[in-house]
C-alpha cells in the first residue's frame, strides 16, 4: 500500500477550519490531512458539513477561520481557478455540464488552453481506455442519464492530471462491475502519487478502498480511523452516534396486479435513446419489485411510459389496476392511484424557485377548491405535515425547493408522494446521493408502504438497496427486461451477468408466487 | 477592480430595486442627454416626471396611454411567465381594434339605435375576440408545426398592419371623408363612456385596475395559473406533473391575444373614434418593456404602465415645447430596458472590490 501511514508532508493539511452561515454552523474546528498517494474518505451524514469543507478545499466558500496547506505551505484559495492552477480536481455530486453540448464539449470548455475539438475527443477517448471508463464524447449531455453525465465529469477531472481528485458520491450510480472497475482505477491514480479524497456514505466502499477516513458529525471531527481495521458498526456509530436501524423483513401477503406491462415496445425518441422491446412487468399489492441496471439501459424510457410522460405506448400494453392506461395522462393515472418519484428531483420532482407549499400541487390535488381556486392554508398544512412527518429538515413550507439539501428534498418529495396514499408506487434511484441516516429512513418508509398493500416498482441502480428491500428483481439491458427472480435467490454475480444481457436461455428463475 | 460575486440566494430586495436603481440611472443619463443638447437638464427631466402629472388633465393623459400599456402587459405577462415569448401584441392589438371598430362602424353607419350600455361590453368583447383569434394562428402554427412563436408573432404584426390598411384605404373608408384613409367617426352610442368629465379618460382605465387584480389571482391563487408558470420555470416538472404544455401555449397565446385585443377596441372606440392606419403606436411593442420593469407582476405592470406613459408624453411635450425630437422617447425606453436587464444581475451577483478582499492565491 502506497503512501497511507506513511510519515512526510501532507499534500492537504486543514487545521481549524470553521465556516459559519446565518442558520447554522457548517464546519467548526476541523483537522484533515491527506498524504500523497492517499485515499482519504470523508465520511459524514447530510449537513455533516462534507460539501461545505469540500467547498472550502475547492475555492467555492471562504471559511471564516483556519489554515490550509498545500504541500506545506499555508494557502488561500480564492476560487476554483486556484484550486484547479494548485492541482486539485474535483467530480461534483451535481452535474455542472450543458445540456445542449457534447460531452466533449463540455470538457472543453473547462480547458484553459485553445486546443481543436477533436483533439479534446482524441484525449477524453484516451483517458477513458485508460481508466477503463465508458464515455463517448460526441453525443449531446441531454440524452445522457445520470450515470453516463458523472462518466463524463470524472474523464473531465482526469484530463487536468490532478494531484489531489475530490470526488463526491461517485459510485451512487455504476454496477457493481462497474464499481470495482472505478476502484482500480483510483488505485492506480493513488499509487502514482495523487491523492484523493472520497466522500461517500457507503461504509463497505470506504472500508474496501480506503486507506485513512475522518468521520464527520454537524460539523466536527468525530474521529479519523484506518477504516481496515474497524468495522462498519464502527464507522456508522461515529457517523450518527448510533448504528443505523436494521430493516424488518416481513413476510407479506401478495395480493392482485396492480401495475402491468404487456409486451410494451416503444421506439426510441432520438438517436441516443434506447427502444424498449416487449417488456413484461407485473407489480402486485403488497410487493416491492426492484429493476436493476447500469443507467441508460431504457429505464428513463420505461418510466416515462410507465409514468404516462410518454404516451406513444401501444392501447393495452400498460395496466393500471385492469385498466388500460398506456395512452392516459400522468394526472390520470395519478388520479387512479399511481404515484411517481422521478429520479432527478430539481427540475423534475421539484420546481427549484418555488417554496415547498407549492410544490405540493405538482402532483396533490386536495389543496384546489372547486372553481380552479388555490387554497393556501390547506398547501401549508399539507406541507407541514410532509416535513414534520418524513423529517425533513426545511426552513418551513415556504422554503424554496432548491434551498434543501439533496436528502431532504428526497425525502420531502417522496413523502408528497406517500403521504397521496398511492396504489402503486414508482420510485427511480430512491436514496441517490441521500445520507445513510435518511437512505434508512426513506427505505423504511418504502416497506411501510408495501405492508400497507401498496405496490413498489424500484428502479435503482444500487444494488445492494434492491438486495435490502425488494421481493423480486428484473435486471434491464439495452432496452429488454429480463424475467423476475426473487430476490432471496439473487446473487450479485449472477445479477451482474443479467446486467449485460446474458439471461436469454438461462431460464427464469421464477419468484414463488 | 469591481468583481461579481454570485449571492447565495437571489436577493428580494434587489428584485424591487433593480426597476428603480434603471429608472434613476435613465433619469441620470437623460439629464446628461439634454445637457448635451444644449438644454437646461432640471426643465428637461421636468417635462417627463413632472409635467404630465401637473395638470388633472395630464393625469388623465397619462392614464389614458397607460390603459393599453397595462392591458397588453398583463397579458404578456402571463406569457412570458409562462415561457410563451408572443411579441406579436402590437398586431394582435390592431386586430382588437379592427374587429372592435368594425362593430362600432357597422352600428355607425347602420344606425342601429341600440343604447350605450349594450354597445360597451359588445364592442370590447369583439376586441377580444379579434385579438385571441390573431394570437391563436399563433398557437396554431406552434402546436401543429412548431413553429417559432417570437417570429410567427412579429410577422402577424405586419400583416395585421396591412389588414388595417387594406380596410381604411378600402372598403371600410368614409365616403365623405375626402379620400383620407380613415373611417366614419363613430356614433356617440358606440364610444366608450367617459371616466372623468372634460377629459378623454374612458372606462378602459377603471377596466385596466380591475383587470390587474382578476391577473393578479389567476397568477398567484388559481391552479391553472400555477401550472402556466410551472410549464415556465420547470418544463421538466410539468411534465412530470402532468400539466399541458400544448393547453399552456394556448391559454397563454389566447389570454395575452385577447388582452391587446381588448386594449385595441378601447383605443377605437376611445380616444380615436374612428380607424386609421395610425391605430397603434407601438403600444403592443412598448408593452413588452412595461411588462418587464413590472417584474411579469400585474401590479409591477400597472405601476411600469404609467412610468412608460409619462415617457410617451414627455417625449411629446419636450417636442412641443423644447423643440427636441420625439424619438427621444424611444431612446429613453430602450435605456430604461437595458439598464433594467443591467440592473437586474444585481439580484443574482453582488459588486465587490477585486484586491482589498483577498491576498493573492498562494502566500508564504
Amino acid at each position: 500500500m502506497p503512501a497511507a501511514g506513511q510519515g512526510g508532508t501532507p499534500r492537504l493539511a486543514l487545521s481549524g477550519i470553521r465556516k459559519a452561515y446565518p442558520a447554522v454552523v457548517a464546519n467548526d474546528g476541523i483537522d484533515l490531512a491527506v498524504l500523497p498517494g492517499e485515499i482519504h474518505a470523508v465520511l459524514g451524514e447530510n449537513g455533516a458539513g462534507k460539501s461545505t469543507l469540500m467547498k472550502i478545499i475547492y475555492g467555492v466558500v471562504k471559511p471564516d477561520a483556519g489554515e490550509i496547506r498545500w504541500e506545506g505551505r499555508p494557502v488561500v484559495i480564492p476560487n476554483p481557478h486556484a484550486a484547479r492552477a494548485l492541482g486539485i480536481g474535483m467530480v461534483f455530486q451535481h452535474f455542472s455540464l450543458f445540456d445542449t453540448l457534447t460531452a466533449a464539449q463540455n470538457v472543453w470548455l473547462g480547458l484553459d488552453r485553445a486546443l481543436p475539438l477533436a483533439e479534446v475527443e482524441r484525449s477524453i477517448r484516451a483517458k477513458a481506455a485508460e481508466y477503463g471508463v465508458e464515455v463517448d464524447p460526441e453525443r449531446p449531455v441531454h440524452t445522457l442519464s445520470v450515470g453516463e453525465r458523472q462518466r463524463v465529469e470524472i474523464v473531465r477531472a482526469l484530463l487536468s492530471e490532478p494531484r489531489l481528485l475530490i470526488l463526491d458520491e461517485p459510485t451512487s450510480v455504476l454496477t457493481p462491475q462497474a464499481v470495482e472497475k472505478l476502484f482500480v482505477t483510483l488505485r492506480l491514480l493513488a499509487e502514482r502519487g495523487c491523492s484523493i479524497l472520497y466522500i461517500s456514505h457507503k461504509l463497505d466502499e470506504i472500508r474496501a478502498l480506503c486507506h485513512s477516513c475522518t468521520v464527520l458529525r454537524a460539523g466536527r471531527v468525530t474521529g479519523v480511523v484506518d477504516p481496515r481495521t474497524v468495522t462498519s458498526a464502527d464507522l456508522s456509530r461515529l457517523m450518527i452516534g448510533a448504528e443505523p436501524p436494521r430493516l424488518q423483513h416481513r413476510e407479506v401477503e401478495r395480493g392482485a396486479v396492480a401495475l402491468e406491462a404487456r409486451g410494451l415496445s416503444l421506439e426510441r425518441q432520438d438517436e441516443f435513446g434506447v427502444t424498449l422491446e416487449s417488456i413484461d412487468l407485473e407489480v402486485h399489492a403488497g410487493e416491492v419489485v426492484g429493476i436493476a441496471g447500469v443507467s441508460g439501459n431504457g429505464q428513463q424510457e420505461l418510466l416515462a411510459a410507465l409514468s404516462g410522460e410518454d404516451r406513444r405506448a401501444a392501447p393495452g400494453s400498460i395496466l393500471l389496476f385492469g385498466n388500460d392506461v398506456a395512452r392516459e395522462s400522468p394526472g390520470r393515472r395519478r388520479r387512479r392511484g399511481l404515484h411517481y418519484v422521478p429520479e432527478e428531483r430539481l427540475g423534475r420532482g421539484a420546481v427549484p424557485t418555488l417554496g415547498l407549499a407549492h410544490n405540493v400541487l405538482l402532483t396533490r390535488r386536495e389543496p384546489v377548491r372547486a372553481g380552479g381556486w388555490l387554497d393556501l392554508g390547506r398547501m401549508t398544512a399539507m406541507t407541514q405535515r410532509i416535513i414534520e412527518r418524513f423529517n425533513v429538515r426545511a426552513g418551513g413550507p415556504a422554503a424554496a425547493a432548491r434551498s434543501l439539501s439533496g436528502g431532504n428534498l428526497q425525502k420531502y418529495i417522496v413523502g408528497r408522494e406517500i403521504d397521496a396514499q398511492p396504489g402503486v408506487l414508482i420510485v427511480a434511484q430512491p436514496t441517490w446521493g441521500v445520507d445513510v441516516g435518511a437512505s434508512a429512513q426513506i427505505r423504511a418508509e418504502l416497506l411501510a408502504l408495501r405492508d400497507a398493500g401498496c405496490a413498489v416498482l424500484v428502479v435503482s441502480e444500487e444494488l445492494d438497496e434492491l438486495l435490502e428491500i425488494t421481493d423480486r428483481l428484473h435486471v434491464i439491458a439495452r432496452g429488454r427486461l429480463s424475467p423476475p427472480m426473487a430476490t432471496a435467490a439473487a446473487t450479485p454475480e449472477r445479477i451482474g451477468q443479467w446486467m449485460s444481457g446474458l439471461w436469454v436461455g438461462e431460464g427464469a428463475v421464477h419468484a414463488p408466487a | 477592480m469591481l468583481r461579481l460575486e454570485a449571492r447565495p440566494q437571489p436577493s428580494a430586495a434587489m428584485s424591487i430595486a433593480s426597476p428603480l436603481i434603471a429608472l434613476a440611472l435613465t433619469a441620470v443619463i437623460a439629464g446628461c442627454l439634454f445637457t448635451v443638447l444644449g438644454k437646461d437638464p432640471v426643465r428637461g427631466l421636468g417635462m417627463f416626471f413632472y409635467e404630465p402629472l401637473s395638470t388633472v388633465r395630464g393625469v388623465t393623459e397619462v392614464a389614458l396611454k397607460a390603459t393599453p400599456l397595462i392591458l397588453c402587459a398583463l397579458g404578456l405577462a402571463v406569457c412570458y411567465r409562462a415561457n410563451v415569448w408572443n411579441i406579436g401584441a402590437e398586431g394582435q392589438f390592431l386586430l382588437g381594434a379592427i374587429v372592435g371598430g368594425g362593430v362600432a362602424l357597422y352600428v355607425t353607419t347602420h344606425g342601429i339605435a341600440a343604447p350605450r350600455w349594450a354597445l360597451t361590453p359588445v364592442i370590447l368583447l369583439a376586441g377580444v375576440a379579434g385579438g385571441m383569434a390573431w394570437a391563436s394562428i399563433t398557437a396554431f402554427a406552434r402546436d401543429r408545426f412548431n413553429a417559432n412563436e417570437i417570429l410567427v408573432s412579429l410577422m402577424l404584426v405586419y400583416v395585421a398592419q396591412q389588414l388595417l390598411n387594406y380596410l381604411v384605404f378600402g372598403p371600410w373608408k368614409d365616403p365623405q371623408g375626402f379620400n383620407f384613409p380613415q373611417t366614419k367617426t363613430f356614433a356617440a352610442e358606440a364610444l366608450l363612456p367617459n371616466l372623468v368629465p372634460q377629459s378623454r379618460l374612458h372606462i378602459g382605465f377603471a377596466i385596466a385596475l380591475v383587470l390587474v387584480a382578476v391577473f393578479w389571482a389567476f397568477m398567484f391563487r388559481s391552479w391553472r395559473g400555477f401550472q402556466l408558470q410551472v410549464g415556465g420555470l420547470a418544463p421538466g416538472a410539468a411534465r412530470y406533473a402532468g400539466f399541458s404544455a400544448r393547453a399552456a401555449l394556448w391559454t397563454a397565446l389566447l389570454v395575452s391575444g385577447g388582452m391587446a385585443g381588448l386594449a385595441g377596441a378601447m383605443e377605437a372606440a376611445g380616444p380615436l373614434r374612428q380607424l386609421t392606419p395610425h391605430v397603434s403606436t407601438g403600444y403592443g411593442f412598448t408593452a413588452i418593456i412595461v411588462c418587464f420593469v413590472g417584474r411579469l407582476h400585474p401590479l409591477g405592470c400597472l405601476f411600469a404602465g404609467v412610468l412608460l406613459s409619462m415617457l410617451v408624453i414627455g417625449g411629446e411635450l419636450s417636442q412641443s415645447r423644447l423643440g427636441l425630437p420625439n424619438a427621444l422617447t424611444g431612446v429613453f425606453q430602450g435605456l430604461l430596458l437595458f439598464l433594467l436587464l443591467a440592473c437586474d444581475t444585481l439580484i443574482n451577483y453582488r459588486v465587490r472590490w477585486r484586491g482589498a478582499l483577498h491576498r493573492p492565491a498562494v502566500t508564504s
